[in-house]
């Protein structure tokens, strides 16, 4: 069953002049009673009561927040809070009661002779957390234009979501008015902003589909930034995440943070990057991928005609070690400085651990590295592209030799210049290969700037991963870096 | 009862008719798309034999990489200029 936002709610104006806000449920309030009905009298001030309609007591001078439309569209925090008002806007506030403030800012003087002369306020009720979720729904939810859909008082909501064909097959949260408000806090853009144009269905997609996304996947709102610019770099012409998803080979975006916003977030580089365990890691990578599937319309059997398919197509997020790495970043190395927040999304497929636990050389090292990546989506295979994760400790090896980025890049490259020969088809009694107008040559395992680097993992283990690739660019997927904005 | 926002483009697809089968190929113009991965062409040729050997004029095209939907402007140009396309999958 489907139905609109019905609940709009305008701004309300307060009465001009002096203006008091206060709920039964107060102690100070309670003890200013007499103060109030004194300067309704003296200065007609005007009382707005969050909670009994007749308190202090029912009279003209008493108006009641039912909704609490004054108190939240107003911000009050406190009450008591005094409020000049002009136009209908309070140009000043007081909060809590204080004898010497309170007679300053009415100029009304001996006012409640007989109270102490100060007692601090309580919340009001507009900041009450069992009610703020009810209240910005209330108030906000108007803008949000998403069609409504209810879920019956008797279906499961979890089932229901699994009914609708809104899961990867995990359980998504259901992404309530409230809950996708709270998402939306993670960013100043505007709900109905278009970040991009999202493959097959080339439908709109919008910051708030990308917040309801990001709340079924489990995002935080301070994930959501990073969600919203790696749905904007895989819906680009160069990621190409059309043809991503048609393939019938195993790969699926894999995002790369680097910059501030990693750490801030508390994003996972270390032991288990590529694992379990970690809510940005697991969340952010899943949530794009459900824009895909939701916005998209990009699922398994459908417009998705992966073979095998890979256990990262549910989604693979994680952050570069930058700080404990000798060399510039992935994303420096593409352009960017090391303050700025980046999100850079790669189509791979499944990774491979490299295993070296005797090297005590960069040389030896990368020689062995290049001898495995050879291997990378089938031996004849020539001109790809990788993703290579360097763990800590292989990378303390070019620390220590003082091996720069593009010096391993060098070396490794060298050793993977592959005589054709044993590439073409038929050689080694194996039909896959190169045409055999390839033969008397050499060619590069990879294509010229084809091996995309980051260091992470675990301080402990002597070891590495590489990522087999797709089709190289331009024909494929281009490796694309966007910056995170807030 | 709880209410939960749409996660989708809200897009009902649209019901297309299909165009209407040929009687016959007989003067019709068919359009062969190859769309470049590996010997779609030998596919084709095969398929272009048995067509004109049928009455049909044949004209081809190839998307410039299999790995991505054929350009807007190639669509149109096939819409355009044929009564019907066939399209090659190839490996």
């Amino acid at each position: 069953m489907h139905t609109m936002a019905e609940i709009t709610t305008a701004k309300p104006l307060l009465p001009d002049g002096l203006v008091a806000i206060v709920k039964e449920d107060c102690p100070t309030c309670v003890l200013v009673a007499p103060v109030l009905a004194d300067l309704a009298d003296r200065a007609s001030m005007t009382t707005i009561t969050q909670d009994n309609a007749a308190f202090p007591q029912a009279a003209d001078w008493v108006v009641h927040d039912h909704d609490l439309a004054y108190s939240w569209f107003h911000d009050i925090d406190t009450v008591p809070t005094l409020l000049r008002v002009v136009d209908g806007e309070p140009t000043e506030r007081l909060e809590g009661w204080k004898r010497d403030d309170w007679e300053a800012f009415t100029g009304i003087n001996d006012l409640g002779a007989d109270l102490p002369d100060w007692r601090p306020g309580c919340g009001s009720l507009s900041v009450d957390p069992n009610r703020t979720d009810e209240l910005a729904v209330r108030f906000s939810g108007s803008t949000m234009c998403s069609r409504r859909v209810e879920i019956a008082a008797l279906e499961d909501e979890w089932e229901a979501l699994y009914d609708r064909d809104w899961s990867d097959g995990l359980p998504v949260v259901p992404p309530t008015e409230a809950r996708v408000l709270r998402m939306l806090e993670g960013t100043t853009r505007a709900p109905d902003e278009i970040v991009a144009v999202v493959p097959p269905d080339l439908a709109d997609v919008t910051v708030e589909k990308i917040a309801i996304n990001a709340v079924m996947a489990g995002c935080r709102p301070d994930y959501l930034p990073v969600v919203i610019a790696a749905v904007e770099a895989i819906c680009t012409d160069d990621f190409n995440m059309h043809g991503v998803l048609a393939t019938t080979m195993d790969v699926g975006p894999i995002i790369i943070v680097n910059g501030p916003i990693a750490r801030e977030i508390g994003m996972n580089s270390g032991g288990n990057v590529l694992g379990q365990g970690n809510r940005a890691n697991a969340t952010i990578g899943r949530a794009v991928q459900l824009v895909v599937r939701n916005v998209g319309g990009g699922k398994p059997g459908g417009v998705d005609r992966s073979a095998h398919g890979s256990p990262h197509k549910i989604g693979l997020a994680f952050a570069e070690d930058e700080v404990g790495s000798p060399w510039t970043s992935l994303a420096e190395s593409r352009g960017f400085d090391a303050d700025q927040s980046t999100v850079t999304v790669w189509c791979g497929g499944g990774p491979q651990v490299f295993v070296d636990q005797l090297s005590r050389t960069p040389e030896s090292l990368t020689k062995h590295f290049a001898n495995s990546l050879k291997t990378n989506l089938a031996p004849k295979m020539a001109m790809m592209e990788t993703l290579l994760v360097i763990g800590p400790e292989h990378m303390s090896r070019f620390r220590d030799a003082g091996w720069d980025r593009a010096r391993f890049l060098a070396e490794l490259d060298s050793h993977l210049q592959l005589d054709t020969d044993d590439l073409i088809r038929g050689a080694d009694g194996i039909d896959e290969g190169l045409p055999e107008a390839f033969a008397g040559n050499t060619i590069g395992k990879f294509w010229p700037g084809g091996i995309h680097v980051v260091h992470a993992g675990g301080a402990t283990g002597l070891f590495s991963m590489a990522f087999s690739g797709w089709v190289p660019p331009p024909k494929g997927s281009v490796c694309t870096t966007k910056e995170i904005t807030r | 009862m709880t209410t939960v926002l749409d996660p989708t483009s809200e897009s009902r697809p649209e019901q297309r008719e299909l165009v209407p089968r040929p009687e016959s190929l007989d003067g019709l113009t068919i359009g062969l798309l190859d769309i470049s991965k590996p010997r779609g062409d030998v596919f084709l040729d095969r398929v272009e034999e048995k067509l004109t050997g049928l009455g049909a004029s044949v004209t081809r095209f190839m998307k410039p990489t299999f790995a991505k939907p054929a350009p807007v402007d190639l669509r149109h140009e096939i819409a355009t200029s044929c009564d019907a396309v066939i399209e090659a999958l190839a490996d």
